[in-house]
């Protein structure tokens, strides 16, 4: 049990007696009565349940089902029923939504309508994006994105602002640094708070933005606990630039580093956009999608490709490793007992990174391949050659055979598809729901094609083409 | 006059809100329990011992009941008595409840649901077609056969005979709102319920059945679903039953919804097939000859199938007049879960199975599949204009099982799209695009549909209504169609309000309730507003004629002279506002309450034979789809997409639209990126939206013109309108042959694409690899 404070559509709530890995979705549902919040999947993949949650950096949307209360502490939530006017009055893009038939069903509204509002205030116009989270299966979208189309120049209500003053405000008066502290749930300040904790609890779960953790609770039902809540660690929070190298700390947000990296590295800020929703990367951390070591991360084979360096840290030590070195086998990580990532490190600059998401669906799905590939070309030749990927083992991984058979070798489409056999000898992708062994294989190999004509600048981007 | 107006669906405003009320969102009683199902983890087995004793003592748990707690165990099916709440003895498929628990909460029911030990004898599974019909595990004697002419004879004739198998994937509703019942014990061994169902009396009468109680000690209600599209017309049956036993039991309120892994898992999908076909071909591309196999996988119980297996043998030609023509349909019993309802109910199976057969016409003859599809068409219906008298009689062509077509307007509606949408251009341009693109192709689709309106077992085509005026005027409507997104209750309330002439505003729209309107039909079919927008027009003009003739005395005309407008009422050189009417109507002892009913004219169907006219009447659309393919991965996008959808005179424009665009996003998303994937053992492995990908924003076409046909209906439907909920789902399909043409260009036309759905990357990228010769 832990103690913890947060505004609930303006109104500071206090709670003293909450199990750490309770859900706000199930306690606004069940213990508030505010059920305009839907369970649609409990698993943070159809928006049902969307809310904004603001802090001293802004407002974003997140998915309730995913959120514990503990996360909350001194940030203030907006529900659907906190959408409209404190007179009644519809917010504007719920006035469009019924002008322009946005709602069937009505069951996915309420989340439409908060990523909506949350995109309307953040002065978003990208709404493919903004509701690449909120699934309906009624509509078909267009009458939504009618609606937020119309809606988009209208002014922001009053009210919308409310929760940025509030939570300034009340972050002094009412939340005070480590209150309510227990054993079950720890919310560290500092690096160094967790790095104790965490040498004395070695068993415990550590939860950044709990979008994998969370389908821990909700839907292998485990218990948790001991936990420690790392969103408000502040010295993990940095994306800072030092010489030729970029250092990101593990507790960055793929959202944060998305918009960040983007005029750097553009190409895998757009795999980082579709790496997930925005209310997944609003919540989701890199260091989080680094030590949960899922073969299927987005984030690793980009990085992995783009040379970074992993830095980890257990009680005052401190050590770092080639990212790809950190990855052991299936769900198996270079980590000791009480050790977590700190951060990494990668070059500012990568003129030829690329990197290939292939999915059943653009947005909001599971990678079956991800390929990065990032080569240095001397007189037209492969000086070096950095190419990973993800889906392809039971590791992010990067591919040696290839790279070898492509460096020294002149950049030909000869030369490439005389390493493409390479392939076979880096990977032996399985068969599963996303996808066929033989067609990750065969779709990774025609991704170093699609990097040379990249390269090359021909047109290989589907989502470019305009009809 | 309310009819025809683009007005918002009924609760828009509510919706937006969050204060649209769904099942789980009602307040319940202290001391309300929460069930789940424990399940079978295995396809095919005797259940040799249950452990539940970690089950009985997991914290909050009130109560575990097997088959064994039962004299005689509930049954949950709608058609035959095959589906036993619990297993009794022998599991047949992954996903079976085997046990229920009943705890004090939602996630303490979840946690017990999982400590079940239960072991079996497993036996042999029968998971696929082939496998099914090898064992001969099916339901029904025998295939059902259609022939009309001499299908062999006309292929064996043809200068050219096309042959081949299609691979048809079956499809998760993925409605928003899963699978919930709520059942409140009444006095005396009564039961209310609130159930998230399209088939409030189906619900009624299980829940009678399990408890031994006569229907009329039930009671079920449901204001609103969040979506059906099928998957709530049977498959709610199996919640509120078990709700029902443990409230009997007990004496609480009892509450169960499935987590959406659980509903994935147990719950039936659309109807996956495999279709063989044979047709014989003139040098247009005419069929001569057809011969077409349906392998229909129905799951381990029967279910609603047998009906959707005849849906789907009765749009097998779809909008093409097929003068030899056998159709063959197995329905095939396999260790799955039971495959139920789902938006179409089958047509859709039939419809692209023949359009892809056209495709291939088309490409084995170097022609336009247009233009093929033009060859093919029933004849032009004078008759389907609005305004002209009827066909003539004899003149008419008809269906494999005998329908005459009598409204046919496909050549005129496929011509407007044709030039609207820029068909012919675009496909020029397409072609010149390709040439010059090496690693990305573009391809353009032209389908039309033509889809059967009447639920083809004849009986259920009736509906019911109960309207009361008040005495201030106000009026309260029930009918006993459901509303699960479509807008059923604001069309309805359109119909309510333009009999009496008054603002729809005026019209309460109310729940459905089995204790105001009894013996209701599912909303399905598409019927929905022509069913039950009958029956309420028939009871409004009831209390209207009452009133009507009460003035008329009054001021000595007849009641043809009384006039309802604008909410007046005219009446011998005076009106009175309604309100005033139903007042003077009330104080004179005039009922203001009336029922009223409507059952579906003309239709009469042989099942067994495959003859007669099963539909009222056809509703008809096309669309032109435009993709891109990439040949290196198979990714895909739709580009545009252009619609002319014919519903009749539209009750409501915008909401028909509402239906058609969804339709054809979710259509495509059948057809493309929504994949259900079983292992060898027989489990669901895409049960959640983690796996089973439905089409999100940006996956709808970035330009999306939507456009409405501007004829009636030939029939005397409600205001001549026509049935709009399934037919535009099959405008879907457009986008999956258009796919179909990007691969084509891959080729040296010698090699057809042969496209299995869905169209996912990797199945668009081994058809690449095919018609290159590159297998």
């Amino acid at each position: 049990m832990t103690e913890i404070a947060f505004l609930l559509n303006g109104t500071p709530v206090t709670l003293s007696t909450v199990p750490p890995t309770r859900t706000l979705l199930d306690w606004l549902r069940e213990e508030r009565g505010l059920t305009g919040t839907k369970e649609g999947c409990n698993e943070g993949d159809c928006g049902a349940c969307t809310v904004m949650v603001t802090d001293a950096d802004g407002s974003r949307a997140f998915n309730a089902c995913l959120l514990f209360l503990p996360q909350l502490h001194g940030k203030a939530v907006r529900t659907v029923e906190g959408i409209a006017g404190p007179d009644g009055r519809l917010h504007p893009v719920q006035a469009a939504m019924v002008e322009h038939h946005g709602s069937q069903c009505g069951f996915c509204t309420p989340g439409f309508i908060v990523s909506m509002a949350v995109g309307h205030l953040n002065g978003r116009t990208d709404h493919d994006d903004v509701l690449a989270g909120n699934l309906c299966r009624c509509t078909g979208y267009a009458p939504i994105i009618r609606a937020a189309e119309a809606a988009a120049d209208a002014p922001v209500p009053d009210w919308m602002h409310a929760d940025r003053s509030a939570v300034a405000a009340f972050s002094l008066a009412q939340v005070s640094r480590g209150s309510g502290q227990s054993p079950e749930a720890f919310r560290p300040a500092t690096s160094d708070e967790l790095a104790d904790w965490y040498l004395a609890h070695p068993d415990a779960t550590l939860i950044a933005g709990a979008t994998d953790v969370g389908l821990w609770v909700t839907k292998q039902l485990r218990d948790l606990a001991p936990v420690a809540f790392l969103n408000g660690v502040a010295d993990l929070q940095h994306i800072e630039r030092r010489g030729e190298m970029l250092a990101i700390g593990a507790g960055v947000t793929i959202e944060r580093l998305r918009e960040e990296i983007a005029p750097l590295h553009p190409d895998f800020a757009e795999l980082l956009r579709r790496y997930a929703s925005v209310p997944v990367r609003n919540a989701a951390t890199i260091g989080g999608n680094i030590a949960n070591g899922s073969p299927i991360g987005d984030g690793p084979p980009a990085l992995i490709a783009l040379g970074a360096t992993l830095h980890l840290r257990r009680g005052d030590d401190i050590r770092k490793l080639p990212l790809e070195d950190f990855f052991l086998d299936y769900r198996k990580q270079d980590r000791q007992p009480g050790e977590f990532v700190l951060g990494v490190t990668l070059p500012a600059s990568a003129p030829a990174l690329r990197c290939y998401k292939l999915s059943k669906r653009f947005d909001q799905d599971i990678s079956a391949v991800c390929g990065c590939f990032n080569i240095a070309l001397e007189g037209g030749v492969v000086r070096a050659a950095r190419i990973a990927f993800g889906g392809m083992a039971g590791i992010p991984k990067r591919a040696a055979a290839v790279e070898a058979a492509l460096t020294g070798q002149p950049w030909t489409e000869a030369a490439v598809r005389a390493a493409l056999p390479a392939f076979a000898a880096d990977f032996t992708p399985m068969t599963d729901m996303r996808a066929s062994a033989a067609y990750r294989l065969e779709a990774a190999r025609n991704m170093l094609l699609r990097y040379h004509h990249d390269l090359a600048g021909a047109p290989v981007r589907l989502l470019e083409v305009q009809p | 006059m309310s009819i025809a107006k683009p007005l918002p669906h009924d609760t828009a405003a509510l919706q937006v809100t969050g204060e649209a009320r769904y099942v789980d969102d009602i307040p319940t009683p202290a001391g309300t329990l929460h069930l789940a199902f424990g399940l079978s983890t295995v396809a095919h087995g005797e259940i040799l011992s249950m452990d539940l004793a970690a089950v009985r003592a997991a914290p909050g748990v009130v109560m575990v009941l097997t088959a064994a707690d039962f004299d005689t165990v509930p049954d949950c099916s709608p058609s035959a008595a095959d589906e036993p709440l619990l297993a009794t003895g022998t599991v047949h498929f992954v996903g079976q409840p085997v046990f229920l628990v009943v705890a004090e909460s939602h996630l303490a029911a979840r946690k017990a649901a999982r400590l079940g030990r239960i072991a079996y004898r497993e036996r042999p599974a029968i998971l696929t077609v082939e496998e099914a019909l090898a064992a001969n595990s099916r339901f029904e004697t025998g295939p059902v056969v259609w022939t009309r002419g001499a299908p062999a004879a006309a292929i064996a004739a043809a200068p050219q005979v096309i042959e081949g198998s299609f691979a048809l994937g079956g499809q998760e509703h993925f409605y928003l709102e899963g699978q919930v019942s709520l059942v409140l014990p009444q006095e005396g061994g009564d039961m209310q319920v609130h159930a998230s169902t399209q088939h409030p009396t189906e619900i009624q009468h299980k829940v009678a059945h399990a408890l031994h109680l006569p229907m009329s000690a039930v009671k079920v209600e449901v204001r609103r679903m969040g979506g059906g599209f099928g998957g709530k017309e049977s498959q709610g049956n199996w919640l509120a039953v078990a709700c029902a036993v443990a409230a009997a039991r007990t004496g609480r309120p009892c509450k169960m919804r499935y987590d959406r892994d659980d509903d994935m898992v147990i719950t039936g999908k659309r109807h996956d097939f495999r279709m063989d076909y044979r047709v014989g071909v003139d040098a247009e591309g005419r069929i001569l000859g057809a011969e077409f196999l349906q392998l229909c996988r129905c799951g381990w119980s029967q279910d609603l199938s047998l009906a959707i297996a005849d849906r789907a043998m009765l749009h097998a030609e779809n909008a093409y007049h097929l003068p030899n023509v056998r159709i063959e349909s197995h329905r095939l019993k396999t260790n799955t879960t039971s495959a139920t309802a789902y938006r179409g109910f089958g047509g859709p199976q039939g419809v692209v199975t023949i359009e892809r057969v056209i495709d291939e016409i088309a490409f084995r003859l170097g022609l336009d599949p247009l233009a093929v599809r033009k060859a093919n068409y029933y004849a032009d219906c004078p008759a389907a204009l609005p305004g002209t008298p009827a066909t003539t009689k004899g003149a008419a062509q008809t269906t494999p099982y005998g329908q005459e077509i009598e409204d046919f307007i496909l050549h005129s509606l496929t011509a407007r799209l044709e030039a609207s949408s820029g068909y012919q251009a675009r496909r020029a341009a397409i072609a010149d695009w390709n040439a010059g693109s090496p690693v990305l192709k573009r391809g353009i689709a032209l389908t039309p549909v033509k889809f059967g309106i009447s639920f083809t077992l004849t009986f259920l085509n009736q509906a019911g209504a109960l309207v009361h005026v008040y005495q201030d005027g106000s009026i309260r409507m029930n009918h006993g169609g459901t509303e699960m997104g479509q807008g059923l209750f604001r069309k309805v309330a359109q119909v309510a309000a333009a009999s009496f002439g008054v603002d729809v505003g005026q019209v309460k729209i109310t729940a459905t309730d089995t204790s105001k309107v009894p013996n209701t039909s599912a909303t399905a079919a598409s019927s929905g507003s022509d069913l039950n927008g009958m029956a309420v027009k028939a009871a409004c003009d009831t209390i209207r004629g009452r009133m009507a003739e009460f003035l008329a005395e009054r001021h000595q005309v007849t009641p043809a002279e009384v006039f309802f407008d604008e909410g007046r009422v005219f009446v011998g050189g005076a009106d009175y506002s309604f309100a005033e009417v139903a007042t003077m109507c009330y104080q004179n002892r005039i009922s203001l309450s009336a029922t009223g009913f409507y059952k579906t004219p003309k239709i009469v169907w042989d099942r067994i034979k495959g003859q007669g006219r099963p539909f009222y009447y056809f509703a008809y659309g096309a669309a032109v789809t435009e993709v891109v393919i990439d040949t290196l991965t198979g990714e895909n996008r739709i580009l545009r997409a252009d619609i002319l959808h014919d519903c009749g005179a539209s009750l409501n424009p915008a909401l028909d639209r509402g239906q058609i665009e969804g339709a054809y996003v979710q259509g495509a998303g059948w057809l493309t990126t929504e994949e259900l994937v079983w292992d060898a053992k027989g489990r669901l492995t895409t049960h959640a939206p983690s796996t089973y990908k439905i089409p999100a924003c940006s996956d709808r076409p970035r330009i999306f013109n939507v456009d409405l046909w501007d004829g009636g209906n030939v029939e005397d439907t409600i205001y001549r309108s026509k049935a709009v909920g399934e037919p535009p789902f099959m405008l879907g399909i457009s986008a999956f042959l258009a796919l179909s043409d990007a691969v084509a260009a891959c080729g040296d036309g010698t090699v057809y694409p042969a496209l299995d759905a869905p169209a996912t990357p990797e199945r668009v990228l081994a058809a690449v690899r095919r018609v290159r010769g590159d297998v």
